[in-house]
């Protein structure tokens, strides 16, 4: 899903990198985007719950995630930032 | 004419005049790319709906849609009573607290003597479908030129779950414990259709918020229902089928199934109408010129 | 020049100038007085719903603000029309509704809202007979409607009761004055004999500076977004906001009170009304006064705040005060109140659309002092037989 012209605040790609940004704090462990994933990098860590009571997403397989977004598109909480892998030569 | 200062400003204050998205590192090919983060006007809290409720998807929807079209610092927009009753407070655009069901009235308010603002309301089923049925069918019938966004999730939220007129034969609710029963509490209301109907509506669609690819559609629809707006078009609405996972007694992805099954059925999805015959134009400097009063 | 032409020239200047009078004043309907006093006061936006006895006021509005490019709908209820008021109120625009008793109850709930959250308004009530569907008749039967605020909860409006098409034609600039100056709902609250008669009056009208407001809806261009609401879900901060409701209302109390005064000086009885009852006690008052009888008329103009203070203190130096009314008696309780006690209260009224006459007053009046007189000889025979 494009962003298309959008104000942001200009956050920073993640370091060490990962494709996904969670904001655990917001998550309220609904399994919408684990639903949504497509190729089933993310669940709920039951070990532990957030500062709101739930179990946090997160993600399981940084390698499996192509960045398609759709997580972040069906969370009802933005909890997710997306950012498209760098092409080679970046890392 | 209402003595009212444009306080609208160039579009340049609040979004980057450049037409292209923003990137991290726009000289660096080789720089991750920012794929999506939440616009600025979703302000930065967590929110008190429920798990998996749709109201946040919605409000996200909307925020997307208003910065797109560079609409925030123009929008004057109209709160519910229902669980998004604080929508001003995840939405940061002025808004007005609607008592329940008169938000299409507040919005006639605002349009008639501000002709320059974007207006907005955001409904749910109890408020738009109960109680306010006479609001919105006579906004809608004089053709007010606003956009309204209206969550179905047939029952009453905040109020613990009340059957609403919207709710599903047989559906059970606080207020329908054994079930809707259709010869004593009537059947479930189409309201997108009934107002289809009217000239004055220049656009009225159904989506959904169901999975990935229906809520990239239901962008599209409160897109466009903005843009109706911005070229005039007359009432624009769109009806957005949202779950209630603790209404309905489900869990969050229990819910989106039967949004997908059952109430899909009972609501068809799509656009209902679109008089709008020209494509409308994009931005709001395009279509609202100044007005010519000096006080501009 | 000759005496015949000196007289002559001079009785011309004179006729000018009653011509220039005559030519300023104008025989208007109550209705259409109201609406254009309010169009002259800078009224932006008008909202109402056809209800007799006010309809001309809404058909006058209908042509005029369309005229000026001003903001006119017909709503689909009061209900409508009250919430639309809402919306406008909450951008800054100078808002006016109007309508009868039925269709006041219908905006008891946009008057709460309006009033909680701080938006101002003017709502005028051409009061009909009730209770119900009633009739079209005058009436002052909603003044406790008017004056406890109507709506639910802990908060008042300001009421004006104009007794005279003029008056309120004035009254209706110093309406959305108060509104505005106080970020409040006023009412201003007439009857259908005012609403439908037709006055002589004149083309004489006033418009209130505009206030810049720093709370109004305008789009959030280069500022953070504004709300404008009632709603405060921590018991501590709505408790703070209606003490802040309070001390506005305290201060309104105290600045705000209107009243007039027909003959108070020397009067051993006190007539109380207000709007037509006060025009019809007043002529009362001609009468007795004629028959050698010491009574003068109070007529409260605000019914909110009430003029309670001077009523009090004229309560003191009187034997006793007949309050008319259009009604079963609501400002009486008021009166009551205002007096505790220093003086006895007696009520005259009619309901149903009838308007007492001056001679039903008179009656009333008659009694009221027979019974003070009696009080008085039996208190003295007995004081007189202790001794």
């Amino acid at each position: 899903m494009a962003i298309g012209r959008v104000a942001v605040q200009s956050p920073r790609p993640p370091v060490p990198w990962a494709p996904l940004v969670i904001a655990e704090a917001r998550c309220k462990g609904c399994e919408l985007c684990v639903e949504a994933c497509p190729h089933s990098v993310l669940a709920l860590d039951t070990s532990r719950v957030n500062v709101l009571g739930y179990h946090p997403v997160q993600l399981i397989d940084a390698a499996g995630c192509t960045s398609c977004a759709l997580c972040a598109r069906v969370c009802p909480d933005c909890v997710f930032t997306v950012w498209a892998a760098p092409k080679e030569g970046h890392r | 004419m209402t003595v009212h200062r444009d306080t609208r400003a160039a579009p340049a204050g609040s979004a980057p005049s450049s037409a292209t998205p923003a990137v991290a590192h726009p000289v660096d090919p080789h720089a991750p790319r920012l794929v999506y983060a939440r616009p600025e006007v979703l302000v930065d809290r967590s929110t008190h709906y429920c798990p998996g409720c749709g109201h946040g998807v919605v409000h996200r929807l909307l925020a997307e849609v208003l910065t797109e079209l560079y609409l925030p610092a123009h929008t004057i927009a109209v709160a519910p009573v229902g669980c998004a009753v604080f929508a001003y407070d995840y939405l940061s655009v002025d808004f007005v607290e609607a008592p329940h069901g008169r938000a299409p009235a507040v919005a006639t308010g605002i349009r008639r003597v501000r002709p320059e603002a974007f207006v907005l309301t955001y409904q749910g089923d109890g408020d738009l479908a109960a109680i306010g049925t006479a609001e919105i069918v006579h906004a809608a019938a004089r053709g007010e030129n606003i956009t309204a966004i209206f969550v179905n999730n047939g029952i009453y939220g905040m109020t613990g779950g009340q059957m609403a007129p919207t709710t599903l034969v047989g559906q059970k609710t606080t207020s329908s414990p054994s079930g809707r029963e259709a010869a004593s509490m009537g059947y479930p209301i189409r309201i997108t259709e009934m107002l289809a109907q009217l000239e004055g509506v220049g656009y009225a669609a159904r989506g959904s918020v169901a999975d990935a690819g229906q809520i990239g559609k239901l962008k599209a629809m409160i897109k466009r229902a903005c843009q109706i707006q911005l070229a005039h078009g007359g009432f624009a609405l769109v009806e957005a089928l949202s779950n209630c996972p603790v209404g309905w007694g489900m869990t969050p992805r229990e819910s989106l199934e039967h949004l997908r099954g059952p109430v899909a059925q009972a609501y068809p999805l799509g656009v209902i109408v679109d008089r709008l015959a020209a494509p409308p134009k994009d931005t709001f400097a395009e279509t609202c010129p100044a007005p010519a009063h000096p006080e501009a | 020049m000759t005496a015949p032409h000196a007289a002559h020239a001079a009785n011309a200047g004179r006729h000018s100038d009653r011509e220039a009078a005559r030519r300023s004043r104008v025989l208007m309907k109550g209705n259409e007085a109201i609406a254009e006093a309010a169009i002259q006061a800078g009224c932006d936006a008008y909202f109402g719903y056809p209800i007799t006895p006010q309809a001309e006021l809404l058909e006058w509005m209908a042509r005029r603000m369309p005229e000026l490019g001003r903001a006119f709908v017909q709503a689909e209820s009061e209900l409508g029309a009250i919430n639309m008021a809402l919306g406008a109120a909450a951008t800054g625009a100078r808002v006016m509704v109007s309508s009868s008793s039925p269709g006041i109850s219908l905006m008891a709930e946009g008057m709460s809202y309006m009033a909680g959250s701080g938006t101002p308004m003017v709502l005028v009530n051409i009061m009909r007979a009730g209770p119900g569907l009633g009739s079209i008749g005058p009436s002052q039967s909603d003044y406790f409607q008017a004056t406890k605020g109507h709506g639910h909860g802990d908060y008042r409006v300001p009421v004006l009761a104009p007794a005279s098409i003029s008056e309120a034609m004035e009254l209706m600039a110093t309406a959305f004055e108060l509104a505005e100056r106080y970020r409040t709902p006023v009412m201003v609250v007439a009857d259908g004999i005012m609403g439908q008669a037709m006055e002589p009056v004149e083309l004489k009208f006033r418009c209130p500076e505009r206030r810049t407001f720093d709370w109004v809806l305008t789009g959030a261009a280069g500022r953070p977004a504004r709300i404008v609401r009632s709603i405060d879900l921590q018991p501590e901060l709505l408790e703070k906001r209606n003490l802040d409701l309070q001390h506005k209302y305290a201060e309104i109390a105290r600045r705000e009170v209107r009243w007039s005064g027909y003959l108070l000086d020397d009067a051993e009885y006190v007539l109380v009304a207000y709007g037509t009852a006060a025009r019809v006690a007043r002529s009362a008052v001609d009468k007795a006064r004629a028959k050698g009888v010491k009574v003068g008329l109070f007529r409260p103009i605000t019914l909110w705040p009430f003029p309670s203070r001077e009523l009090a203190r004229l309560a003191g130096r009187t034997h006793g005060m007949l309050t008319v009314e259009l009604s079963s008696g609501q400002m009486v309780e008021d009166v009551r109140l205002a007096v505790e006690g220093r003086c006895p209260i007696a009520f005259h009224g009619r309901m149903g659309g009838l308007v007492p006459t001056p001679d039903e007053v008179l009656g009333a009046l008659k009694a009221l002092r027979g019974k003070v007189e009696r009080t008085r000889h039996a208190h003295a025979a007995k004081e007189g037989g202790e001794k």
